[in-house]
């Protein structure tokens, strides 16, 4: 080591800056190490690879796609000269108001359940959290041909945007649940001790005591589910259908966005408009992420 | 108000209850829908087939063979692992470890919005990106598996990366301190005491990480070429279970439509499979 220094390695200054002096330290601390200097190299590498993978596909589809998005994509009919994606986005819209008019009260209710009525490791509670935690791994497919089996062929809805959504629902059922979950346990059992001892019930307790502030967790669950129904297509394909075109009930076909860009990228001949619904899609993504992180951000200040 | 309380405990069991009922329908009609194939056609020569060629003009002599899918999902899988995993997991250490506060603030919703752009997104991106690039660095056409691993990798590397985080985050920081006051290096520290104790937690994350790949459907149909073939090299087309399903449930008809959920039924059988052990490994690292 003290040849290392010989050789002229950087001692550190008393009178230096800051930044100059934990920069030598750390060479320092390297030379004497070099397989430790190697593996943090590694960790740094791996991390900037990620980070760049990211902004490659962000920054593709932007630079590529908001040229792209032109009024005409905009108009309330889809025709084979004008590749319009307004009517997909009409669909999504509707598939996902559905799909959480669904899935929020149940999840909700069934979280309620779970923390503030259920005895701990009851037999329901461990079989509920099981089930979930399956629900949460079951590819996109599989919910794709459940719905087809369940929705469309047993109960005779036909491909159509209800099928879609309650086939949707299903798929964000275990996230509304778990965050809901983690929202009503974060609250302070002196809540509920206090609005006991004043005399409410246990319905009013959880209603007007410990929904309140867990509200922006859940909150956040809801956001992060928009996001995965937005995105989703294998499960749409054979259950809401690809129809373009404005539903005329809930029982009619339609595409959602994410459909609408696989079929344009799929048929290759309109790689503008597909660059556009992505950038579209891509955006919207972007704007739930930073609403769910704006709402978590809040609930770690109070 | 008695009764109100009483209707609402059992309205809120009930909603819980839909986890279970969803669950148990999924694999009824799955299987219900899939096993009746397995009347008609050797469940021997379905999984060791090597040659699909459904009955598509009803001539009756329709061959069904998903070995070629296995396979394929199988490599298009470990491919991914292995171009996401090691990443992954270096990266989630950073992140955990090393990284600077400021930087953390940065990557953290980075991340959460890797995992969220939706597979048909990354598609795309594989179309007009990657294929073009592999076509024009490796040559064939770029439809391929080494296409669908590149990508696959890409998108598994959030989902590895986040719980390989939570994982060395959750070792107490004492393991840490007592390596270096050992005289351990800082990296030396997190790689020999911080990370054995994680162990099952990255375990846990790979293991997602695999479920998440295998179940990829969109991104795959969309690079891999979808050739119902034994994969023949890694710039070769290949189809997976999930594409197969997809790209032939559309004008799939009678037995050629059951050999398709009997894939999915395959798939579903693979995917509990995966989760199982990752319940295992998680319910492990939560112990230990």
């Amino acid at each position: 080591m003290k040849s290392a220094r010989a050789a002229g390695t950087p001692i550190l200054r008393p009178g230096g800056s800051r930044l100059l002096n934990t920069l030598r330290a750390n060479l320092l601390h390297w030379k004497r190490h070099p397989f430790s200097a190697l593996i943090r190299l590694a960790c740094f590498l791996s991390t900037c690879i990620t980070v760049f993978a990211l902004l490659d596909v962000v920054a593709d589809i932007l630079i590529k796609g908001l040229p792209n998005l032109k009024p005409s994509l905009f108009s309330l009919t889809y025709t084979t000269d004008n590749q319009s994606l307004l009517p997909s986005l009409i669909n999504t819209f509707i598939i996902t108001a559905l799909s959480l008019i669904v899935a929020v009260p149940l999840g909700v209710g069934g979280a309620i359940y779970l923390s503030e009525y259920a005895k701990r490791n009851s037999l329901l509670v461990r079989a509920v959290r099981l089930t979930a935690e399956t629900l949460a791994g079951i590819p996109s497919i599989i919910y794709g041909l459940f719905g087809m089996m369940f929705f469309v062929i047993s109960l005779n809805m036909g491909l159509s945007i209800l099928a879609g959504a309650l086939t949707l629902s299903l798929m964000v059922l275990p996230v509304i649940l778990r965050t809901t979950e983690e929202a009503l346990l974060s609250v302070p059992d002196g809540y509920r001790e206090g609005s006991y001892s004043l005399g409410a019930g246990k319905l009013r307790t959880v209603w007007r005591i410990v929904l309140p502030p867990a509200s922006p967790g859940i909150l956040a669950g809801v956001v992060l589910s928009i996001g995965r129904i937005v995105g989703e297509t294998a499960a749409l394909l054979f259950t809401a259908g690809t129809l373009a075109r404005l539903p005329s009930s809930l029982l009619s076909s339609g595409r959602t966005l994410s459909v609408h860009m696989y079929v344009l990228a799929g048929e290759g001949l309109h790689i503008g408009e597909a660059y556009a619904t992505a950038a579209v899609l891509l955006v919207f993504v972007m704007l739930m992420n930073g609403l769910s992180g704006l709402i978590s951000r809040r609930i770690i200040k109070e | 108000m008695r009764l109100k309380e009483r209707v609402m405990r059992w309205v809120f069991a009930a909603s819980a209850s839909v986890c279970i009922a969803a669950v148990v329908l999924i694999c009824v009609f799955l299987f219900a829908n899939g096993i009746p194939f397995f009347k008609k056609y050797d469940l021997f020569a379905f999984l060791s087939g090597t040659t699909w060629s459904p009955d598509i003009y009803d001539t009756g002599k329709g061959v069904y063979g998903i070995l070629p899918m296995i396979v394929g999902s199988i490599y298009v899988t470990a491919g991914a692992l292995l171009i996401g995993g090691p990443i992954g997991i270096l990266a989630g250490v950073y992140m955990a470890r090393f990284a600077p506060k400021n930087l953390l603030k940065v990557l953290q919703p980075m991340m959460a919005l890797m995992a969220g752009i939706p597979s048909v997104v990354y598609g795309f991106f594989g179309i007009t990106n990657l294929v073009p690039m592999v076509r024009e660095v490796f040559g064939g056409t770029g439809f391929s598996i080494l296409t669908a691993c590149l990508l696959l990798g890409i998108m598994i590397l959030p989902t590895i990366l986040q719980l390989t985080y939570s994982a060395v985050k959750a070792v107490p920081e004492y393991y840490f301190e007592g390596s270096l006051a050992l005289g351990a290096t800082e990296e030396r520290s997190v790689f020999r005491a911080v990370m054995p104790a994680a162990k099952s937690g990255i375990l846990a994350a790979v293991v997602l990480g695999i479920g998440r790949a295998i179940g990829e459907t969109m991104a795959v149909v969309m690079v891999a070429g979808n050739q119902a073939r034994m994969p023949k090299g890694l710039l070769k087309g290949v189809r997976t279970l999930t594409s197969n399903i997809v790209t032939e449930m559309g004008y799939a008809a009678d037995m050629h439509r059951e050999a398709l959920i009997a894939t999915g039924v395959v798939l579903f059988v693979f995917i509990l499979l995966i989760n199982l052990l990752f319940s295992i490994l998680k319910r492990k690292g939560e112990t230990a």
